[in-house]
C-alpha cells in the first residue's frame, strides 16, 4: 500500500463487514514521533482461534480467492517502521486492532489522504457510526458522525452535499493545524 | 471555519427536494474496494466518480456504491455500470482520469468507453 490511509480504509472494511455499528479510528502522534492506530469496532468478533489466523495470508473468509492480504499488510507496514501490531476480539462484542509506528524511520509509510479514507468509509455505510480523531503536536482533526446526525435529521450521510462538506471539513481541520 | 451547524442548512433545503433514486434510467456505479481493489488505486476512482457525479448534475439518476473483491484482481481497480434494461459494463485498470471520462461520456453522453472495458483486454 502507498499510504498508510489505505491501510486504514482496508482494515476498516473488515469491521463493516463484521456488521458493526459503531466503528472507532484513531490516529495519535507523540511529541517522539511514535504514532498508534487505533480500530475498535463493536461488530461480531471473533473466536480464539480465528482470531490467532488472521495474519496469516493464506487464511480468508472470503470464497472468490485464497489469499486475504488486509491484516498482514497493516503488520508488515508497522513493523517495518520497528512498530507492533496486535488484535485483540472477543466473540460478539467486538475487535480492536492496534498498530504502532515510528514515523522517523525509513520505511514508516507517509499516513497520506486520511480525508478521503473516512469520505470513502462513509460513502460506503452511511449507516455506521464512525468516530474518527487525528492528533499530534500539531494536529487536532475530530469527526464523529454521531454529532453530524444530529444536525442532520432524516438526510442520510451520504447525500452528496453532505458528503462534500465532510471532506471540506476534515481538509480544513489538516490545513488549520498544519500552519500551527 | 466550518460548524456543524452548517448541516441544519442542507437539512432544510433537502425538505424541499424529491429525490428520485429508483426508476427508469436509474444507474448505478459499483467500485470494488477491497485489499485487492484499495491498493491498485481504487480510492481515488471512487471520490473521481462521486465528485463528477455530483458537479455533473446527475446524483439523482446515478447512484456511485462499493463492492468487494469480484474475483479478478488483476484487472483492478474495476468499476462496473449498470442500467435497466442495458447490458453490464466492466470497466478495468481504472485511473481517476479515466473515471472523469466515464461520467462525461458514459453517464453523461450515453456511450460506453469500449476501450476501457474488460472485453478489449
Amino acid at each position: 500500500m502507498k499510504e498508510l490511509s489505505l491501510n486504514i480504509l482496508d482494515i476498516t472494511e473488515n469491521s463493516v463487514k463484521a456488521k458493526a455499528s459503531l466503528i472507532s479510528i484513531s490516529l495519535s502522534e507523540d511529541e517522539n514521533g511514535i504514532l498508534t492506530l487505533i480500530i475498535a469496532d463493536n461488530g461480531c468478533g471473533m473466536d480464539e482461534e480465528t482470531k490467532n489466523k488472521v495474519t496469516d495470508p493464506f487464511y480468508t473468509t472470503r470464497t472468490t480467492r485464497k489469499v486475504g492480504l488486509g491484516l498482514p499488510l497493516l503488520k508488515l507496514a508497522s513493523e517495518q517502521a520497528l512498530g507492533e501490531m496486535k488484535v485483540e476480539s472477543e466473540k460478539n462484542v467486538g475487535t480492536t486492532v492496534t498498530a504502532t509506528f515510528d514515523t522517523k524511520s525509513i520505511d514508516f509509510t507517509p499516513i497520506g489522504d486520511m480525508t478521503s479514507t473516512i469520505v470513502t468509509l462513509i460513502l460506503g455505510s452511511p449507516e455506521i457510526d464512525f468516530e474518527f480523531t487525528h492528533t499530534s503536536p500539531i494536529l487536532n482533526v475530530k469527526l464523529f458522525t454521531k454529532e453530524l446526525r444530529e444536525q442532520l435529521g432524516d438526510v442520510p450521510l451520504d447525500n452528496p452535499e453532505v458528503i462534500t462538506w465532510i471532506r471540506e471539513y476534515l481538509d480544513e481541520q489538516y490545513n488549520n493545524t498544519e500552519d500551527k | 471555519m466550518k460548524s456543524i451547524a452548517e448541516l441544519n442548512a442542507i437539512r432544510e433545503k433537502m425538505k424541499n427536494k424529491v429525490v428520485i433514486r429508483e426508476g427508469e434510467g436509474a444507474i448505478r456505479v459499483v467500485v470494488g474496494m477491497a485489499t485487492c481493489g484499495i491498493a491498485a488505486g481504487a480510492r481515488p476512482v471512487l471520490n473521481e466518480f462521486v465528485k463528477d457525479v455530483t458537479d455533473a448534475g446527475l446524483s439523482d439518476k446515478v447512484t456511485v456504491t462499493q463492492t468487494g473483491c469480484i474475483g479478478i484482481c488483476q484487472y483492478e481497480p474495476v468499476v462496473e455500470v449498470f442500467e435497466d434494461g442495458k447490458e453490464k459494463v466492466t470497466y478495468v485498470n481504472m485511473t481517476a482520469e479515466k473515471a472523469k471520462e466515464v461520467v462525461e461520456k458514459h453517464l453523461k453522453g450515453g456511450n460506453v468507453i469500449a476501450e476501457y472495458t474488460i472485453s478489449n483486454k
